[in-house]
């Protein structure tokens, strides 16, 4: 198969990622110090690294029909939890992810948490709060570009995808200075759902034994359709909520 | 024993996520395809989108209030 589809997927994926590890560390960085900021980006980064590095070559070891099968499950689970929070986002039963209100309530907890030095970090809380933003927002790259990777068998053309995706959020970050509110992050997730959906069910399927009509080319077909019962199902319950009128569930609303 | 905890539900919540029947809904359609495609010799590729489907609109009507 085409490398292309491959890099598109992992660079919009790791995009949404990295534009929410973003607003963290910006928070982080200008409300308490820099250098404890980047103190904690840099040690999650190497943690990332590691674990690329540890899990990327041992995948490739599996059986492929084994492989396909187990992250072909995966990716089908990983991109309906995307799809539905997206559905649910478009059609006013979830809250928007705003990353000017993240970003507000991040800087909030920021400016009220004690400043303490701790194993030769200046501000631990601005170490832990980048620390954490990176590795929790990037163990969801490394998942993606190992599972793409190994399953195309080009972890190469996948970490090109995410590192695309890294340098051009942090380079607009670093033009702007503020979180990246401009974003259409929902439909950018919703398309990354819908590729997550597709290619789970196409490696999935494989890996439980079936052959697909036109093999690689079968895919040009089920992304689409995907695409389409998932626009079905924003109609399906915008109209619903019309009939209804009812308010968005508070626990859907609340949840990230 | 809470560090361990937070840890499993870190995973949990990293790879089920919001609605654990979504997961069991693959792994079903997925045992179902390799059953009929091994054992009944049916090549049910359209299976799991099926199940995929279903899935994803179970999992949203559970989520929004009805009448």
């Amino acid at each position: 198969m085409n490398a292309l589809p491959l890099i598109l997927t992992v660079f919009v994926a790791c995009a949404v990622e990295a534009i929410e590890a973003l607003t963290i560390v910006l928070a982080a960085g200008i409300t308490r110090e820099w250098k404890s900021t980047f103190q904690g980006m840099a040690v999650a980064l190497v943690v990332l690294a590691a674990i690329t590095a540890v899990v990327g070559p041992a995948i490739t070891y599996l059986p492929l029909t084994a492989l396909r099968l187990v992250v072909g499950a995966l990716l089908a689970i990983f991109g309906l939890q995307w799809l539905r929070k997206a559905v649910l986002r478009a059609t006013g039963y979830k809250a928007l992810h705003d990353e000017a209100s993240a970003y507000l309530r991040e800087v909030s907890a920021a400016e009220t948490a004690a400043k303490e030095s701790k194993r030769g970090v200046s501000d631990w809380y601005a170490f832990t709060l980048a620390f954490k933003g990176v590795l929790l927002e990037g163990l969801e790259v490394v998942f993606i570009v190992i599972t793409f990777g190994a399953n195309q068998k080009n972890i190469g053309a996948a970490v090109i995808g995410a590192a695309a995706a890294i340098v051009v959020v942090t380079v607009t970050g670093i033009a702007v200075r503020a979180p990246l509110t401009k974003v259409p992050e929902n439909w950018m997730k919703f398309a990354v759902g819908i590729m997550l959906t597709s290619f789970g069910t196409f490696w999935g399927a494989e890996g439980a034994g079936v052959a697909w009509p036109g093999n690689d080319a079968a895919l040009l077909v089920l992304v689409p359709v995907v695409g389409l019962v998932s626009a079905g199902y924003v109609f399906w319950l915008r109209s619903r909520k019309g009939a209804v009128g009812a308010p968005a569930r508070q626990s859907e609303v609340l949840s990230s | 024993m809470n560090r361990i905890k937070a840890f499993g539900a870190f995973w949990y919540d990293f790879v089920i996520g919001d609605d654990w029947q979504v997961a069991a809904f693959i792994v079903a359609g997925l045992g179902l395809t390799a059953i009929l495609t091994h054992a009944a010799g049916v090549n049910a590729w359209w299976l799991l989108p099926l199940v995929a489907f279903a899935a994803l609109g179970w999992s949203l009507y559970r989520a929004t209030p009805r009448k």
